[in-house]
């Protein structure tokens, strides 16, 4: 690189603009490519645009930052992202009245084992606590798992890596597996899947199944609600919170 | 859409006061998701700005994972951690989450069956 270049660089690679730039364009091509796969739930547009920029760091030598700086613009919509869940809930409230107690059951048992599950499995495989705390909400959409692992004292950008990888694993196996245990209530499907693996679980239950989509749509909402108050008191009866 | 942003926000900003004034372990936005809905359901009729907040909220919604990015990128900053425990924390993200969609879809069906209803 010329001494020109390399100026424009050290003025461009400080801006927010560029890495503003650079996440908006990363999340456009990643998701034209899942588009171009027809929605394959192993083509994951939030994987790939994290590969993506994370390699651009890397490669730069920029550090996170710089970057955040940026990219803070994004990260805060996370907020008003889950005011708005309120919207398809209260949306699709009838169907939540007419299952309302298979619903609420699933909801509570479903949540509790969510973040049990994962924190005694973990601790037997040798975990340390930071990446416990980071785990315990990973069922939970993004914004609300990192506001609750925050909250805790653990690693909240450890937590969305954590969290987009549950989806994923949710969203490849909620199909075969329903499959093979011969469960073809939708409405259960889609809410187990909507529990479990969040906003990444719903698009995949609207590609198999419009019912299957509403309802995991809705377990997402709810479980968001219900995990940001089971897990503080799970994790502070476990002794583990720091926070 | 401003406007629609505007009931977001408000509804977001009531929820943190709401967290920090009662210390609640719940965070911020998450009251604000409770206030929204409980809002949507007493003023949906005068609360003119609804048919712009659905529409807001949606589009939002449809680019959630666009939201999820910058903090996943902080994946670079724990890249030492990963590279120890990946093997673990790739068993247990798997298990958990088959033992979490097993368990959710085995309740409901069965207390829609303590109901009596047609599965």
């Amino acid at each position: 690189m010329n001494d020109s270049g390399f100026a424009l660089w050290v003025y461009l690679s400080t801006t927010p603009l560029l890495w503003l730039t650079v996440t908006l364009v990363a999340w456009v091509g990643a998701d034209a490519l899942a588009v171009k796969a027809g929605r394959h739930t192993l083509v994951n547009p939030v994987l790939i645009a994290i590969v993506f920029v994370s390699a651009v760091l890397l490669i730069t030598g920029t550090d996170y930052a710089t970057y955040f700086e940026g990219a803070q613009f994004v990260h805060f919509m996370l907020g008003p992202a889950t005011v708005a869940i309120a919207v398809p809930l209260v949306r699709n409230r009838a169907l939540v009245m007419q299952n309302l107690w298979p619903m609420l059951a699933a909801l509570v048992v479903g949540s509790v084992v969510a973040v049990i599950s994962v924190v005694m499995i973990g601790q037997m495989l040798g975990l340390p606590n930071g990446i416990l705390l980071s785990l315990a909400p990973k069922s939970v959409t993004a914004p609300v798992a990192m506001g609750i692992t925050e909250n805790l004292g653990g690693v909240p950008s450890l937590t969305a890596i954590l969290v987009v990888a549950t989806g994923v694993l949710g969203a490849v196996t909620v199909t075969p597996l329903m499959n093979a245990l011969g469960i073809r209530d939708y409405a259960a499907r889609g809410f187990a899947v909507g529990l479990s693996a969040h906003g990444i679980g719903t698009a995949r239950a609207f590609n198999v199944d419009q019912v299957a989509g509403t309802f995991a749509g809705i377990a997402m909402g709810l479980n968001a609600i219900v995990t940001a108050f089971a897990v503080p008191a799970i994790m502070h009866f476990w002794g583990l919170a720091i926070g | 859409m401003i406007r629609a942003l505007a009931v977001l926000l408000l509804c977001q900003l009531a929820g943190e006061m709401l967290t920090r004034a009662l210390g609640l372990p719940v965070p911020g936005p998450v009251n604000g998701l409770v206030i929204l809905g409980v809002a949507l359901l007493v003023f949906r009729q005068p609360l003119l700005a609804f048919a712009d907040v659905e529409k807001t909220a949606d589009s939002i919604l449809g680019t959630l994972g666009l939201l999820f990015i910058p903090a996943g990128v902080g994946v670079v900053q724990q890249l030492g951690l990963l590279g120890t425990y990946w093997p673990a924390i790739i068993a247990t993200l798997v298990l958990s989450t088959l033992i979490t969609m097993l368990v959710t879809v085995g309740t409901f069906l069965w207390v829609k069956k303590l109901l009596g209803a047609p599965t």
